[in-house]
């Protein structure tokens, strides 16, 4: 049972308040950036394989056209955001440090960029079947980050029965209001897509879950609710990091995930707002993900806002047209607890990129790494109820194989809270991160 | 974009929100000002120069090891401050200058860096001195001035100046001449244990009996660890853990036969327990950090103090039942992990 619900407030224990600075963009309603002269689609844009590319250097393609088709089903296809002409296929730096295949199309300049057509479909004649396999077609994956392919998420085990779907609004992240300004400017798409994802997993209900400092978008979805009661909105407490899968499940249905299991264990499946809205507006007129809306934010920009960016932007155009007027700077992709680094100025916007993060005086530069004192503030803030400190001094031993198997490393998904309340200022999740690294190349090595 | 920027490399999270440990160790100093100012105010000039010396004593020991060990020095953290403030404040306020030094040594040396420093040290390093000292000066440690004492601001207690390696200067005439109404010389506690008197819990809770140098105002421990707490520097629960478990023990016993034992009011606001509590016991580095451990930790603590003080040898028995807890540390945590999300 929740506790916290006793009072009408929705939340999970524990977790941190970092100052939002949503307010920054929030109000900005999401305009086209105008396409660059080169996008750059790597063609691993989602957890699991890369999807194999179709096209060879020199081929026309037309905006919204398949270019690479997905290699199995723990993968999704990628088409082309401009009409332009491939120009090389070759490797591009990625945010992990390593590099990876992508196709570089040069944009054709007179073009109207006009999308490829197709005959558009009726969803609800379709069955779960067909219906998977469009999300599949659409190239959908995660949006809010993960990159998870949406069609394999909705592809449930039989023994496995969804009783409701959470669609995750919370967008705890400090600075992001993507999925702020899709709640209020793409309502009609999010909840067509939120039927689209009831009828995949066969589930009857469906609960919006945003964090209650996004009051005027609780006014806007309630209005196109249906009658039946089937789709629900809730606000829950904002507080980072509510919109993680597990906090809202234990915050929206009082239940926790068990260790090491999916959210499908207990009847639940979870899908990110931003996604359902995409799959609304792109499944029945069988096009696919060619763009998506970006927050663009931080210091020294003379325009942040949210924009309609192409996928395989390069980070240039993007600083160019915020207008970034620095000479210094971090880029992260994604938000500051948890987004990644980009090193290069050419790294492209790919599908789960919701935000680029341009971080220099607000971002915390210490580099004084102290002994632990232990003062417990990890402890306080650990969502999952892990012992920070104690895994941070077992890191800082090597001994990786402890902090997994007495300390459950394996649960702990890098939401960042330790490192951000720690006085000694121990980088515990960047350790943490290494461990699991670490040691899942252990298991493979071992399993050979 | 006039040019290339520059790009700065890290990885998540890039933000973080947590006073360093350096503003930590000052605020607790602050918290500690008031607890020496009243202590001088009731003790006079002898509290502050116990003071003055165990801190420089405190400072220089980490100092020399610092240097010693080839490491920067560790004095800019202001944690030897604390050891420093907290070691005077156990002392009786005419302790011998020179054996307080002695005290700051042993505390820094043998109580922190012997053990690798702040973050490492096993034991509450105040403690591991006063403990040192106790078995060293045992006559000392145990003589009490009275407060309030007219010429407190210009006249140092007679012991206080006593020659290094001489025997204490015995303080009994002196005390006879300055105070008032027949002061015994004995603390509540001793008064208690041994002749079977006890004192008035709100006279102890105001701080109006004989003791060491900044223990004796409960009221005014409670406000300054207030103070910490609110600036979440301090973890509330231990010394509530700490105080419920000498309050529960000491009930228990008083219920049993309450003739021979005394309230659980007089055991928490008595001797050093509140000090003990907020400040001693408290001390991150040598306590639990898991929420049950934390429980297990001061009930322990509570329970030892209340056992030693009836039924030992010694009446100031908080100071074993912490160096006691805080080597008990470990084994309680590795009991008491939190159980995780979606754990069994």
């Amino acid at each position: 049972m929740n506790l916290f619900s006793l009072f009408g407030k929705k939340t999970f224990p524990k977790g941190i308040h970092p100052e939002g600075f949503k307010e920054e963009t929030h109000d900005h309603q999401a305009r086209r950036l105008p396409f660059p002269t080169q996008v750059i689609l790597p063609l691993s844009q989602n957890i699991g394989k890369p999807a194999a590319s179709i096209v060879h250097v020199g081929q026309q393609v037309q905006r919204g056209e398949l270019i690479a088709k997905a290699d199995g089903f723990m993968s999704v296809p990628l088409h082309s955001s401009v009409t332009g002409t491939v120009k090389k296929i070759d490797l591009v730096p990625n945010a992990r440090g390593g590099k990876e295949q992508a196709i570089f199309i040069d944009t054709a300049l007179s073009s109207t960029q006009s999308l490829l057509a197709h005959t558009p479909v009726d969803f609800e004649k379709m069955s779960r079947k067909e219906i998977i396999q469009a999300v599949q077609n659409t190239g959908m994956v995660g949006l809010g980050g993960a990159s998870f392919p949406t069609h394999v998420k909705m592809n449930i085990p039989d023994d496995c029965n969804i009783h409701t779907i959470l669609i995750n609004g919370c967008e705890c992240e400090p600075f992001l209001t993507t999925d702020h300004r899709i709640m209020l400017e793409q309502v009609e798409y999010l909840i067509r897509g939120i039927r689209i994802a009831m009828k995949s997993v066969d589930a009857p209900k469906a609960i919006i879950g945003v964090e209650d400092n996004k009051i005027n978008v609780l006014e806007a979805i309630k209005k196109h609710l249906p009658d039946d009661g089937s789709i629900s909105i809730e606000a829950v407490v904002t507080k980072y990091p509510q919109g993680a899968e597990k906090m809202l499940v234990y915050s929206l249905l009082g239940e926790e995930i068990p260790s090491g299991k999916l959210p499908s264990s207990i009847g639940v499946a979870i899908f990110n707002v931003a996604t359902l809205a995409a799959i609304g507006e792109l499944l029945p007129l069988k096009q696919a993900l060619i763009e998506r809306i970006v927050t663009i934010t931080g210091d020294d920009l003379n325009k942040p806002g949210n924009y309609l960016v192409p996928l395989g932007t390069p980070l240039s155009h993007i600083l160019e047209h915020a207008e970034f007027t620095g000479n210094e700077a971090e880029l992260i992709l994604g938000g500051p607890m948890m987004g990644m680094p980009a090193g290069f100025l050419n790294t492209p916007v790919k599908k789960g990129t919701g935000a680029v993060l341009v971080l220099d005086k607000r971002a915390t530069k210490r580099d004084d790494i102290l002994p632990c004192i232990k003062c417990s503030q990890c402890l306080q803030a650990c969502p999952i109820n892990l012992n920070p400190s104690e895994l941070g001094m077992l890191a800082a031993k090597r001994q990786y194989d402890v902090m997994e198997e007495k300390y459950h490393l394996n649960d702990c998904f890098d939401c960042g809270c330790c490192s951000y309340v720690c006085p000694s200022n121990i980088p515990l999740v960047q350790y943490f991160r290494i461990a699991k690294t670490l040691n899942r190349e252990r298991h493979m090595m071992e399993s050979h | 974009m006039a040019n290339q920027p520059k790009i700065d490399i890290r990885t998540s999270p890039y933000i973080r929100k947590a006073p360093t440990v350096a503003e930590i160790m000052r605020n607790v100093v602050y918290a500690l000002l008031p607890l020496a100012a009243y202590a001088i105010y009731q003790f006079g000039i002898s509290a502050l120069a116990l003071m003055i010396v165990t801190v420089l004593s405190c400072i220089s020991t980490e100092h020399l090891f610092c240097k010693l060990s080839d490491k920067k020095t560790t004095i800019g953290d202001a944690s030897a401050i604390i050891t420093g403030l907290l070691l005077a404040m156990t002392l009786p306020p005419g302790f011998p200058l020179w054996m307080g030094a002695v005290a700051g040594f042993v505390a820094i040396a043998m109580g922190k860096t012997l053990f690798g420093g702040l973050g490492f040290n096993v034991f509450n390093p105040a403690l591991v001195g006063r403990a040192f000292i106790q078995a060293a000066f045992p006559v000392s440690i145990t003589t009490w001035t009275p407060a309030l004492a007219t010429d407190r601001f210009i006249e140092f207690i007679p012991s206080t100046l006593a020659l290094p390696f001489m025997k204490p200067v015995a303080t009994a005439e002196w005390t006879a001449q300055v105070s008032i109404d027949g002061f015994s010389g004995a603390t509540p506690l001793a008064l208690m244990k041994f002749q079977g008197i006890m004192s008035d819990s709100m006279d102890l809770f105001l701080g109006l009996t004989a003791g060491s140098t900044g223990e004796t105002s409960s009221l005014l421990i409670l406000i300054c660890g207030a103070y910490l707490v609110y600036k979440n520097m301090l973890d509330w629960r231990i010394p509530a853990a700490v105080i419920f478990g000498t309050a529960l023990s000491a009930e228990c016993l008083y219920l049993l036969d309450p003739t021979k034992y005394p309230t659980a009011g007089f055991m928490v606001f008595s001797g050093g327990l509140m000090f003990a509590a907020v400040f001693m016991a408290s001390d991150m580095v040598a306590s639990p950090v898991t929420p049950k451990g934390i429980f297990v930790f001061g009930l322990l603590v509570g329970f030892l103090t209340v056992i030693i003080r009836l039924f030992g040898g010694l009446t100031e028995a908080v100071m074993y039942a912490i160096l006691f807890g805080n080597a008990a540390t470990p084994l309680i945590e590795s009991y008491t992990q939190p159980r995780i999300y979606g754990g069994k």
